[in-house]
């Protein structure tokens, strides 16, 4: 039977491979997109425990987060737009303005 | 009137004349600012290279001012007649109360005690002493009559006071008149303390005061640098004897616990062997004769002799003929028990068998006679080539003393002191003669200058000429007995080598004195005119001195007829037989008895050599100057002649050594010292606490700023090794915080 | 809770997605990765009863956010990174990291599961708290001077009610925080995404 820990390793899984491409990638938008990743994660936590505890508060945060997400994703690829004006890439390792 | 109340008066009475003539002049000098200058002596002819002219000439009779300025300066001396009174006054006041002295202790004690009249305790040590485990060593002013000082006594107040009387006529017109007399008293006081002395010390007071005023006497013309120089000279010398003397007094004290001489020759007869023990008494001995180097200029202390020839000639013959120089005698006669037992237990400690060497350092008396006859022998040479007549009687005057040191180092204490007592009348009999002849010559000193002068002045000559065959040792003169006295007692005990330079000296002597009175008195004059024309016979407060001492000089010598012609002891050895306190057996010595031929031998030896003596004077120096014979044999030794005539040159040795070597060098090197060693400590010191503030520093800058420098430094290195941990890049950071996660999980899960 | 197969497909559709993502060059493809994932975890969200979130994931993550990438991407001139090395200097490590990780966590995940016996029994025992189908509400009254709270069991008709009512009743604040949240992220992006002005006279 698929019980919630399988969803659960699922969704460890999924934010595993989102922490690593964060960790990993130099290209800014796609450590952006590994972030969108590690938020799916999450809700997919947060609708499997819901499914099973039968509470619905799960559901209702896993919207939040949706929300929050989009609001995230917006700002970021704005910052990642002006930082491409700035620097001209979209290089981690350019942006290293706190360099001490 | 007992002797001892008499005693006190003996040196007061001169005391009471320096005091009046001292104050008076004084009074009278007072406001009269420069006038008392002492004008120049009567000519300065020290050395032969020197011939200094004297003044020229004054007129008259009695006129004895011999200054530059003429005879016109015929300045009043003020109170010149309290003067001449009071100063011979006192001194014959001295003279009879002397005689009555003597009269009263030879009825209280027919001459065989000493008599001790004490003042008062002058230094009352050691009753309530609790140092130097406090023994009493209690010093009295106290003065003594025995036989010893009473001859002494007898023949200083007597010639004194003729003396005394002759500077009446001698010193007549000289400024410092006044301050003569005084110092002349003055003298007397401090020779008759000397004599009169009980203990050492109260004898060291009249020493001191003898050379204090041998000073102020040789210095009395002080304005002329030379003769202020001669002056200091007799006193720096001196002063190098007393030191001697003083540690032969420290050392009595230390023996014996005591000076006075009554209770010092008691326990030194008491008990001999334990004083003589280890050499103690012949290093006292030995301090105390090197006082009396000092005081009767023997070597090496006797430069200062003919120096001292600088002050007005009765000067001369008081002090330096008479009565001074004869102290250092005085005392080694006094302290004789102390040279027999040195000498008997220098004898016995060497078991019979003494060498040279062993002699000189064990035994005192054998250091009295090598001085003494080596001093005669080495001034009769000196006194061959001088030219000034006072010169020559000044070496003859060491050379006698050392005839007289001879005799005591021999341990004939009254062979010595005869010859003392007849040397002093002939001496100071010559010494006023050649006053008397530089005054008829109006200050000239140089014998080459002289000559001639028999006829012109025949109480000088006459008077001169029988002192002069006196000291010749000519029978039955004096001289002749009292020095034949001593070659015999040193022939007796054995110093033979010393005996041949004893005769040699006699014959020196003769030789030299004749030739004085051959230069002198004979021949033809070699002077200036104008001296011719001035040549006049000395008044009379001057010949009847003269005419005194040459009697005395004639006659005294009756008074020591040797023993074995006179088949007794002599009246002086009669005399000063209780002198010589009794040792007990096992230091008594065996008187030394010569058989009577060796005795006549020896007497007939010295009379031989004087003779010789006489003749070769007389005969080489006749005819006309410069004498042929010893001209050829001055210019034929050449260097020699040369060396004895410059006094060996001692005089600059002694100038190289001591003046220029010890002093000069010395305080240089003593300065050295100071600068270099003793100013270490402050500039060490200061060095110090440089170093230490230069220490402070350092430890400051590497201790205490390092530290604080050293704790940012660290943390410098320590975040220059972190800085790199910020990056900059948010995905370093996200490793890092994904590594923490990671770390944290392990820890949750170990602990749970 | 549905026949396996449909969890395990989409759950590897998921996964590669995600691989995708982390793996392509390109962030075009990576984008385009993303998107399926997106697809696959919202059908995920079906599986599990959630329509009405599956609909919101793929309204606004596929519909929205991928877009919003896209866009960026067109905009930013890849072209100019293509010579560079796509991964990051401190790749390995990371790869590391995210290893380890996904063991520690899965395996205490999994032990922790074992441990308390945890499965769907709760859910598969009682249909009827199945959240899509009726909801608990927790009704606070004041009985007695004391706050007490009394669960309350309503019918809804299916899951889109269930949230709407959660949405608007229980949770209105934060909707409306949320909403206003979302406004100041769009005035933000729009600052943000200006470019400087050049002045036009």
């Amino acid at each position: 039977m698929i019980g919630v820990t399988h969803y659960v390793a699922l969704s460890f899984l999924l934010f595993t491979i989102g922490v690593t491409g964060v960790l990993v990638r130099r290209n800014l938008l796609t450590v952006l997109m590994s972030i969108e990743l590690i938020l799916n994660a999450a809700n997919l936590n947060l609708i499997a425990f819901s499914r099973q505890l039968g509470d619905l508060n799960g559901q209702l945060f896993a919207v939040f987060v949706i929300t929050l997400a989009a609001g995230e994703a917006a700002i970021g690829l704005a910052i990642i737009i002006s930082m491409y004006r700035l620097k001209g890439s979209v290089n981690l390792d350019d942006v290293a303005e706190l360099k001490g | 009137m007992k002797a001892a109340a008499i005693l006190f008066w003996i040196p007061v009475f001169p005391l009471i004349g320096f005091l009046v003539n001292g104050l008076l002049y004084l009074a009278a000098h007072s406001k009269l600012g420069g006038k008392d200058a002492p004008k120049g002596p009567h000519g300065h002819g020290d050395d032969n290279a020197h011939a200094h002219e004297g003044a020229s000439g004054g007129a008259g009779g009695g006129h004895d001012s011999h200054d530059d300025h003429g005879h016109g300066d015929h300045e009043e001396i003020p109170f010149a007649g309290v003067h001449s009174v009071i100063g011979p006054a006192a001194c014959a006041l001295s003279f009879l109360a002397s005689l009555l002295a003597i009269a009263a202790w030879w009825g209280e004690t027919h001459g065989h005690e000493s008599i001790v009249a004490t003042l008062w305790t002058w230094m009352p040590i050691g009753e309530n002493a609790t140092w130097f485990g406090a023994k009493a060593i209690a010093v009295d002013a106290a003065f003594r009559i025995d036989a010893l000082s009473a001859l002494m006594l007898f023949f200083v107040t007597l010639i004194g006071t003729l003396i005394h009387v002759y500077s009446v006529g001698y010193m007549g017109h000289d400024p410092g008149y006044g301050r003569y007399f005084s110092y002349l008293n003055l003298f007397m006081f401090a020779m008759l303390t000397l004599v009169l002395g009980a203990n050492l010390p109260v004898l060291f007071v009249g020493w001191e005061g003898v050379g204090l005023c041998s000073y102020l006497l040789i210095g009395f013309y002080w304005t002329k640098t030379w003769v202020a120089d001669a002056g200091k000279k007799a006193f720096v010398v001196n002063r190098i004897g007393d030191f001697g003397f003083v540690l032969g007094i420290f050392g009595c004290f230390a023996l014996f616990g005591t000076t006075d001489f009554d209770r010092m020759f008691a326990l030194a007869a008491a008990d001999p062997g334990r004083y003589a023990a280890g050499g103690l008494l012949t290093a006292v001995c030995l301090a105390l004769f090197i006082g009396a180097c000092g005081k009767s200029a023997q070597i090496p202390l006797y430069v200062w002799l003919p120096d001292a020839m600088a002050g007005p000639t009765p000067v001369s013959a008081l002090i330096h003929a008479a009565t001074m120089v004869t102290a250092g005698v005085y005392m080694v006669a006094r302290c004789n028990i102390f040279f027999r037992i040195s000498h008997v237990w220098a004898v016995e400690s060497a078991n019979g068998h003494p060498t040279t060497g062993w002699l000189l350092t064990h035994d005192a008396s054998f250091v009295v006679a090598v001085i003494g006859g080596a001093t005669a022998f080495f001034a009769a040479t000196m006194g061959l080539t001088q030219n000034d007549i006072k010169k020559v009687l000044a070496y003859s005057t060491v050379s006698q003393l050392g005839y007289m040191f001879l005799g005591c180092g021999a341990l004939a204490f009254s062979a010595g002191m005869f010859h003392v007592f007849t040397h002093s009348w002939f001496k100071a009999c010559l010494f006023l003669g050649a006053g008397s002849v530089i005054h008829a010559l109006s200050g000239e000193q140089d014998m080459t200058k002289m000559g001639g002068l028999r006829k012109l002045i025949p109480h000088t000559f006459l008077t001169m000429f029988v002192a002069t065959i006196a000291i010749a040792g000519v029978p039955p003169f004096a001289g002749f007995f009292s020095k034949d006295a001593i070659l015999g007692e040193t022939y007796a005990a054995g110093y033979k080598v010393l005996w041949g330079f004893a005769i040699l000296t006699a014959g020196l002597t003769a030789f030299y004195m004749f030739r004085l009175m051959r230069m002198t008195f004979f021949g033809t004059f070699r002077g200036t005119p104008e001296q011719l024309k001035h040549v006049h016979e000395s008044p009379a407060s001057m010949t009847v001195p003269l005419y005194v001492l040459a009697a005395g000089a004639a006659f005294t010598g009756f008074l020591g007829i040797p023993k074995f012609i006179l088949g007794s002891e002599n009246a002086v050895e009669k005399f000063l037989e209780p002198i010589f306190a009794k040792l007990p057996a096992a230091f008594v010595l065996e008187p030394h008895e010569l058989p009577h031929s060796t005795e006549w031998m020896l007497l007939g030896t010295s009379v031989l050599v004087a003779v010789f003596g006489i003749a070769l004077g007389w005969s080489l120096y006749s005819g006309a100057f410069p004498f042929a014979i010893p001209s050829r044999i001055a210019a034929s030794l050449g260097g020699l002649y040369r060396l004895v005539r410059d006094k060996y040159r001692v005089d600059e040795l002694y100038e190289a050594v001591f003046v220029n070597g010890l002093i000069k060098k010395g305080g240089r090197f003593l300065w050295e010292i100071d600068a270099r060693v003793v100013d270490l400590i402050p500039n060490g010191a200061a060095g110090l606490a440089l170093g230490l503030s230069n220490v402070s520093s350092w430890f400051d800058r590497t201790f205490v700023d390092g530290a604080v420098n050293g704790v940012g430094n660290v943390f410098q290195a320590a975040f220059r090794g972190m800085h790199r941990v910020q990056t900059g890049r948010a995905q370093n950071y996200a490793l890092t915080m994904a590594v923490g996660i990671f770390g944290f999980v392990c820890l949750y899960l170990l602990l749970k | 809770m549905t026949a396996p197969f449909f969890f395990w497909f989409f759950a590897a559709v998921v996964v590669f997605g995600a691989v995708g993502v982390v793996a392509m060059r390109q962030p075009v493809h990576s984008a385009l990765f993303l998107l399926l994932s997106f697809f696959g975890v919202a059908a995920l969200f079906i599986t599990l009863n959630a329509e009405f979130l599956a609909a919101v994931q793929v309204l606004v993550y596929a519909g929205g956010i991928m877009v919003l990438f896209l866009f960026t991407i067109m905009l930013v001139n890849i072209r100019r990174t293509a010579g560079q090395p796509f991964v990051h200097t401190q790749a390995g490590a990371g790869l590391l990291a995210g290893i380890l990780l996904l063991a520690i966590v899965g395996g205490t995940v999994v032990a922790s599961s074992r441990v308390r016996g945890l499965s769907d029994a709760g859910a598969a025992a009682d249909p009827a708290r199945l959240a899509s189908t009726s909801i608990t509400r927790n009704v606070t009254e004041v009985v007695n001077g004391k706050k007490v709270s009394t669960p309350v069991t309503e019918e809804v008709a299916g899951n889109s009610q269930a949230i709407a009512w959660g949405l608007y009743r229980d949770y209105l604040l934060p909707f409306e925080i949320a909403s206003v949240f979302l406004l100041v992220a769009m005035i933000g992006a729009v600052v943000l995404g200006k470019r400087t002005m050049e002045r036009v006279d």
